[in-house]
């Protein structure tokens, strides 16, 4: 018998997958043989994502294809691995001391956080769409245990019940649009897609066009786009704080990766049919979550909502569909891993055992019992808000000049408009932190690896706003 | 790069004074006046060193900056902004002076202070368009913080709404600037942000240059303020302290101005032409009802706010005179608002740091117990109505010229808020100063001390000194206004010549075009 030809496979692109896997795995292993302590695995998976972000950048030839070309190391897939490699050590950093303190003892969160990592890693890079199934899949698996990870805790259980049950529903609309696609182009390989609508061989056009709206609800729950974006809230405000961090970021990029390569790249021909909706989605996002912000009392509420925002922003991006479009999401993606993480660090600072202090209220006066702190976070926040000179205003402007270029001129409008009714809500905290008194004595513990974060993701932060040229440059490099 | 060396030394300052433990008041103070000095002294040696013949940039410096985008770090200074940028070294050093009783946060409240002016610099100096969104986005937060955290009652709902209104305005700003940036790279070839490059080769058809003018006109608007725009300015000058509010009226609402001289004239000098009847007539709108609203202002500082938005609608409407004789008025009314209301703020703030209350009704006879006081007010006062000998004159004077050889209705109009100042200032002087002291709380009330007299009398020194010789201002404007007219000049647009095609203006021939076509039908002949 003939044996099945085994395709084509570059282990040298794969590496970082590879890694990621092995490093897993042994974090499973170890976590067996040492006692309570953990730092050992926090080591390990550490330099597990180390030398995943290394082995990264190992081939210089792009694109390279494997599996049939159902996986591809691409430029895009390249920045977005070194983004999850940096967003899973920050989250894997935060959690520390975090974990210490909230008594969470458990080996496998940090080997989840890999695998995790590793499902990133393959949606960033499948253009098969079997393949981005297997790394959403592999993703919303990992984050509905993390974010559970807190068993004694009922909002945790509740955020993780409620974060599973919706997001098996999407995988749903996700798999049967899916099926739709397959059954009217025949293929599950995004060139091939490609191909049968260049030439217009699509079997099925409402089959077809029913399988992308299928598809962009999918994906609408996984990035928690509106009208999809109900678990936001509570699940990030339910999750452990370092783990609402880490989903706000990664799993967000990715599936974000995923989507511009079905839309923008695969689908751009058939623009007229998904544009309007994702404009509608779009708009949608960046009206409900900034306005829902406005009402929050709750800062982990309140990033939530603003994350539902900025995905609102990072949908343009795949509208525009131009060269500029996939390096701006890039670019967005990693300034705003370093926002998101400084900020979620500061919120971890702030809490206590026993009493997590998430109310805003909770950060009256903190500008002059930790000065370096609140201005720390004013920067976290005003760069949310993409005020110059930080790096979310480079990123916001990133996205607007791509957009522009294709002439979605009331869009970007909108979102300008946008970005000042959030500017409302950041400014509430600032409000808080440097306008009120005190209500009660702060009571914080400046933990180390906390610290650690939240100044690599200030530099971050700062550094990208002021001289982001060697990142443009390198996003701009395809 | 001497030009970059003073703008980031207030931060450097800024940055230093963290060094400086919380409780060295002193020391904080003093080094924070040691940077503004020192800033100040330096930026003289610029406009010695000023080269006014010539409209070209000076003391120039380019290094790219994102070059990926083409953008570059690119600086320097013109007769346009000269002026305006020693103005706020000076009055950056004033208001460090003007501070020595702050208590409340002292090292922040210098960090703040020395932060802003590096904010303000900057935008006076930027030629790239994302320079210049990143300075003048920069600045709001200081400022932000400055009201929100020494201002008075009121200062969070004061801060947040000067926040938001400049925030709105700036962000369609920016949507324009993206576009000019994706219009000049369609149009050259070339994706940069330099405003120079930028000037001199973008072309735009009329309907996009009003959209951007308008998209440009509404960010600088709100900064001036004008008058649909002005609701944010009373509620700040109102809650920020004293400091705050001179740097307010002083620079940071001149930078509105500023922008229309740098960007909506130069840029879109066809809309500008169009659009110059609104403009004038808002304008207008905000002289009379900024005179007519002061006239009824209980609270002092208030009155002073609303009298800003009168001064604002004379520089804004000799702007779009857009003659020579107006745009010269404005800029060196530009200064002259600085300088006066600057020191009104200021006089204000003495009488509320001995009363801590600005209702004028509380005064009353102050001229028998507070002499010094009464003098110097009484001069900033006067300058503030434009009496000849004083600043105000030479200012309104010129801008009333250039609006007078525009179209004589406006020049009415706008003059009749020369009188109203006269009335609400004159009033409002009358009785704060003069009447019976029966207030037995004004009775022991301290003349101006040293401290309080260093950062008026400079003002005042000013005042006359722009006054009776205003020579080597205007002189430093001239070659500016000049080349900047040679844009916008309305005979550009008037019939037979390219580009235009309104023949409402048809009639408006000028002499000198009849007198050429004389003689070219006499060469024929």
């Amino acid at each position: 018998m003939e044996p099945i030809p085994a395709p084509a496979i570059d282990l040298i692109s794969l590496a970082p997958v590879l890694v990621l896997a092995v490093f897993g795995i042994m974090v499973l292993v170890t976590d067996l043989f040492i006692g309570k302590d953990k730092s050992a695995l926090v080591f390990i998976s550490l330099i597990g994502l180390l030398m995943a972000a290394i082995s990264t950048f190992a081939k210089y030839n792009l694109p390279v294809y494997s599996f049939n070309g159902a996986y591809v190391v691409d430029h895009l897939s390249v920045f977005f691995t070194f983004i999850f490699c940096i967003s899973s050590a920050l989250a894997i950093l935060l959690s520390v001391d975090f974990n210490k303190r909230e008594g969470i003892k458990v080996g496998e969160y940090y080997s989840l956080i890999l695998f995790c990592t590793l499902g990133m890693v393959l949606l960033a890079s499948s253009t098969d769409m079997i393949m981005i199934f297997l790394g959403i899949e592999i993703v919303s698996i990992s984050l509905y245990i993390l974010a559970g990870i807190q068993r004694k805790n009922v909002k945790s259980n509740e955020a993780a019940l409620k974060y599973f049950l919706l997001g098996a529903f999407a995988t749903g609309f996700l798999l049967y649009g899916m099926t739709l696609i397959y059954g009217s182009t025949g293929s599950t390989k995004l060139s091939i897609i490609t191909n049968v609508i260049s030439e217009d061989r699509i079997i099925s056009e409402p089959l077809m066009l029913m399988g992308v709206a299928l598809l962009i609800i999918g994906f609408g729950f996984k990035v928690a786009a509106v009208p999809f974006h109900m678990w936001a809230p509570d699940v990030y405000q339910g999750a452990p704080t370092p783990v609402t961090a880490f989903m706000a970021v990664g799993p967000k990029a990715a599936s974000l990766a995923a989507f511009y390569r079905i839309m923008s790249e695969t689908m751009p021909e058939l623009s007229y049919s998904w544009e309007i909706l994702l404009c509608v989605i779009s708009v949608l996002s960046m009206f409900i979550g900034n306005l829902g912000a406005i009402f929050q009392t709750n800062i982990k509420r309140l990033l939530a909502f603003s994350s539902v925002a900025h995905v609102g922003y990072l949908i343009i991006a795949i509208i525009a569909k131009n060269s500029l479009s996939s390096s701006s999401l890039m670019f967005y993606m990693l300034t705003y891993a370093f926002m998101v993480f400084g900020t979620f660090g500061i919120v971890i600072l702030i809490g206590q055992k026993g009493e997590e202090n998430l109310e805003i209220e909770n950060y009256s006066g903190l500008a002059y019992k930790h000065p370096v702190i609140a201005v720390t976070m004013t920067i976290f926040l005003l760069s949310l808000g993409g005020l110059p000179p930080l790096a979310g205003f480079v990123a916001k402007f990133y996205i607007f000049s791509a957009a522009l270029k294709e002439g979605y001129l009331i869009l970007v409008i909108i979102a300008v408009l946008n970005s000042a009714i959030s500017f409302y809500y950041y400014l509430k905290v600032i409000v808080f932190m440097y306008m009120k008194e005190p209500v009660k004595e702060f009571n914080i513990s400046l933990t180390p690896m906390t610290l650690i974060v939240i100044s690599i993701a200030a530099f971050g932060t700062i550094q990208l706003g002021i001289f982001p040229d060697p990142i443009i440059a390198l996003a701009q490099m395809n | 790069m001497f030009l970059t060396f003073l703008t980031f030394l207030p931060l450097v300052g800024a940055i230093l004074l963290t060094l400086i433990p919380r409780d060295e008041e002193g020391a904080i103070k003093q080094t924070a006046l040691a940077f503004a000095v020192a800033d100040f002294v330096l930026s003289i040696y610029l406009w010695t060193n000023f080269d006014s013949t010539t409209h070209e940039m000076q003391f120039e410096y380019s290094v790219p900056w994102i070059s990926t985008w083409g953008i570059s770090y690119h600086v320097g200074l013109d007769g346009i902004s000269l002026l305006l940028y020693i103005m706020t070294t000076f009055l950056t050093m004033i208001s460090i002076i003007a501070s020595w009783g702050v208590t409340k946060h002292i090292r922040e409240y210098m960090m703040a202070f020395l932060a802003l002016s590096t904010g303000m610099l900057g935008v006076f100096i930027s030629l790239d368009m994302f320079l210049f969104y990143f300075f003048w986005e920069f600045q709001l937060v200081p400022m932000y913080i400055i009201i929100g955290v020494w201002g008075g009652p009121r200062r969070i709902y004061a801060a947040v709404k000067f926040f938001l209104y400049t925030a709105v305005g700036s962000l369609l700003m920016l949507v324009a600037i993206i576009w000019i940036y994706k219009a000049i790279e369609n149009q050259t070839g070339v994706a940069t942000t330099d405003l120079i490059f930028i000037t001199n080769n973008l072309e735009l058809p009329i309907s996009p240059q009003k959209w951007l003018f308008l998209a440009f006109f509404l960010a600088f608007a709100i900064k001036v303020p004008m008058f649909p725009f002005h609701t944010w300015l009373p509620d700040a000058h109102v809650e920020a302290p004293t400091a705050g509010s001179v740097i307010l009226a002083g620079v940071l609402l001149k930078m509105g101005t500023y922008g229309f001289f740098r960007f909506n004239l130069p840029l879109f000098p066809q809309a500008s032409y169009e659009f110059m009847p609104l403009i004038a007539w808002l304008s207008i709108i905000g002289i009379v009802y900024g005179a007519l609203v002061s006239l009824v202002q209980e609270d002092l500082k208030k009155l002073v706010a609303y009298s800003s938005v009168s001064h604002l609608g004379f520089v804004m409407i000799g702007i779009f005179a857009l003659n020579h004789y107006g745009m010269q008025g404005a800029l060196l009314q530009n200064i002259n608002h600085g300088i006066s209301t600057g020191a009104l703020f200021l006089l204000v703030g003495v009488i509320y740091d001995r009363r801590h209350t600005r209702m004028i009704s509380e005064f009353g006879g102050l001229a028998k117990v507070m002499p010094k006081y009464t003098i110097c007010f009484m001069i900033i006062a006067l300058s503030s109505i434009g009496l000849p000998g004083m600043n105000g004159f030479v200012g309104e004077f010129l801008i009333l010229l250039g609006v007078f050889e525009n179209n004589g209705l406006w020049a009415a109009c706008a003059t009749s808020g020369v009188i109203f100042a006269a009335c609400y200032i004159l009033w409002m002087f009358q009785r704060v100063m003069f009447q019976k002291l029966d207030n037995p709380k004004n009775e022991n009330l301290p003349d101006m001390n040293t401290r309080e007299l260093i950062t008026v009398v400079p003002l005042i020194i000013l005042v006359f000194w722009i006054g009776l010789y205003p020579k080597p201002f205007l002189k430093t404007f001239d070659a500016s206004v000049e080349h900047l007219l040679t844009k916008v000049s309305p005979d550009n647009f008037r019939p037979g010549t390219p580009g235009s095609g309104h023949s409402t203006h048809a009639k408006l021939i000028r002499i000198e075009d009849i007198a050429r076509l004389n003689q070219q039908q006499k060469e024929t002949k």
